[in-house]
């Protein structure tokens, strides 16, 4: 194993290595995880050069300060980040995001906090050295699995890289991560539990992303959401995106660790090209939700894919 | 029989095999997610099989509602050899300290602690699906007359191991989380280990368990 790492001097609030996720195992109650942005994380990959599946670290909020031991590496974060590269002979660089830059022995990174948005991510060169169950090393802190036994960073941990290497020349790329106005939806499959009021609610006011939020879900705000009919289903599979209403009337959408069966109704499930977008929304944000028909969503995922290809076909 | 395949967003199907819940509607759910799993088809990303729905999670990259639902609709359905069920015992101590809500059910139902776990132990239970957190499988139906709601507000920490009860299901706590189930009791066993990779859960949907019940001594002993 290489012998080169990252030592945390301070871990951040929820610092975690993440890839492109595990499949095939709901069944047995483990969720797909990966990281939650993934054009950010494909985007970071591509501009060190590696597969498109290498772990990255994904922060949330307040980042990591952390030191490079013992070698060299090419490094880049993408999101929209303000940070700082704390070089050895103790001089500052303000960090520029999309824009490779080097470390070597002794220098640090300091990622200050993502701005108006949840989640960034530090991608390097050959990428950190995971521990990989099904097919990924993702992190998942509810079943305890994946990279660091599970568990998101704590401060004197070490993060190992795999290999020692920079690029001989720095990569960038000219990137906006924009704002999306309306959350797109299709209608969920207990749509008609709900009352003719709530489904107006539902689809004309704001709700407000709650501070009860993490990597397995967002608690929404608003007006209540009134069930005319049962108030719970008999508990079935759930996916990313699955907004649910329990009998309390405030949605839940379920993210990428979210439990694997749930029994609440489901008023409406978010489109797949909306879902990164989605999981940047910081708590506090205000959101409106849009109905959109199934050949519809797939047309818009069609063209996010397209649009994702682009961006990672401009970078060389 | 699969009575109807609607969309669950834009990348699941959603696989109706009808409303009630029992062990042929089950089984029939269970069928369709071994010949699927066994067929591997490209783009499926991942296969849910719950008491009467199965969802079938999809790249939509690579598939789309339609022909996906084509394509289930004109499965084969065999019987594999996967459908023979194993029976799995699991030991369980019922002493106060593990059986946190005993006290609960025998006021509710008024029926004495010891003939609540009787009536327990004397049922063979079936697996209808495991999920919702790592390896937690559901099982059923209990007796009964040993039926009861959920707690009314949840415990923020269920112990780790905790066997709980709630209308004609049981499961089991595979970890420590939140939970509403009445708990009756604690297994020392290994229900999910993420170390067994290719078979991580002792218990699988289709399979059947019986409880024992182990003193404080054997439960203490039990992983040694």
């Amino acid at each position: 194993m290489n012998k080169a790492y990252f030592e945390i001097i301070r871990p951040g609030i929820h610092s975690t290595l993440q890839d492109l996720g595990r499949s095939n195992q709901y069944h047995i109650g483990i969720p797909f995880s990966g990281s939650m942005d993934k054009r950010n994380y494909l985007i970071g990959n591509k501009l060190v050069g590696n597969k498109l599946n290498e772990a990255s670290l994904e922060f949330a909020y307040q980042g990591p300060l952390i030191k490079l031991k013992l070698g060299k590496v090419t490094g880049v974060i993408t999101g929209n980040v303000t940070f700082n590269i704390l070089r050895k002979n103790s001089k500052i660089e303000k960090g520029l995001c999309y824009r490779t830059f080097e470390l070597k022995d002794g220098d640090q990174l300091d990622i200050i906090s993502t701005n108006k948005s949840v989640y960034g991510y530090f991608s390097i060169k050959n990428g950190f050295a995971g521990e990989y169950i099904w097919g990924s090393c993702s992190v998942n802190t509810k079943a305890k699995i994946g990279s660091n036994d599970g568990e998101k960073f704590r401060v004197n941990q070490k993060i190992y890289i795999n290999k020692n290497e920079s690029l001989s020349e720095s990569n960038k790329i000219d990137y906006f991560n924009s704002k999306i106005e309306f959350i797109r939806v299709l209608k969920g499959t207990n749509f008609n539990f709900f009352s003719e009021k709530a489904k107006q609610i539902f689809f004309s006011r704001e709700f407000i992303v709650s501070k009860l939020t993490d990597r397995m879900g967002m608690r929404l705000e608003g007006q209540k959401i009134e069930n005319v009919a049962e108030a719970n289903i008999k508990s079935e599979g759930l996916i990313k995106g699955v907004i649910q209403v329990p009998p309390d009337g405030n949605p839940i959408i379920m993210l990428s660790d979210h439990g694997t069966i749930g029994g609440y109704p489901k008023i409406a499930i978010v489109i797949s090209a909306d879902y990164d977008r989605l999981t940047q929304l910081t708590p506090g944000s205000k959101i409106k939700f849009k109905s959109v028909e199934l050949d519809e969503a797939e047309k818009l995922y069609k063209l996010y894919e397209i649009e994702t290809h682009n961006i990672l076909s401009q970078i060389r | 029989m699969l009575k109807n395949i609607l969309n669950l967003g834009d990348a699941a199907l959603y696989c109706d095999f009808g409303n009630e819940i029992n062990k042929e509607i089950n089984s029939n759910v269970i069928r369709y997610f071994k010949n699927l799993q066994k067929l591997d088809l490209k783009g499926i990303t991942n296969i849910t099989p719950s008491y009467n729905k199965l969802i079938i999670s999809y790249d939509l990259s690579v598939l789309n509602f339609q022909n996906l639902k084509e394509k289930i609709i004109n499965l084969d359905i065999k019987e594999t050899e996967n459908n023979k069920s194993k029976i799995i015992k699991i030991p369980i101590c019922l002493d106060d300290e593990f059986s946190l809500d005993l006290k609960r059910l025998s006021e509710k139902l008024k029926i004495e602690k010891d003939e609540i776990l009787q009536s327990f132990l004397n049922k063979e239970y079936f697996c209808y699906m495991t999920g919702f957190i790592a390896g937690m499988p559901f099982l059923g139906d209990i007796d009964s007359k040993i039926r009861l709601e959920r707690l009314e507000t949840p415990r923020v920490k269920v112990p780790k191991g905790s066997v709980g009860i709630t209308e004609q299901f049981c499961n089991i706590y595979t970890f420590e989380s939140p939970g509403g189930w009445n708990i009756i009791g604690n297994t020392p066993i290994k229900v999910f280990d993420k170390f067994n990779e290719s078979n991580p859960l002792i218990i699988n949907p289709g399979d059947r368990v019986v409880f024992y019940r182990i003193n404080k001594d054997e439960y203490l002993k039990f992983n040694e």
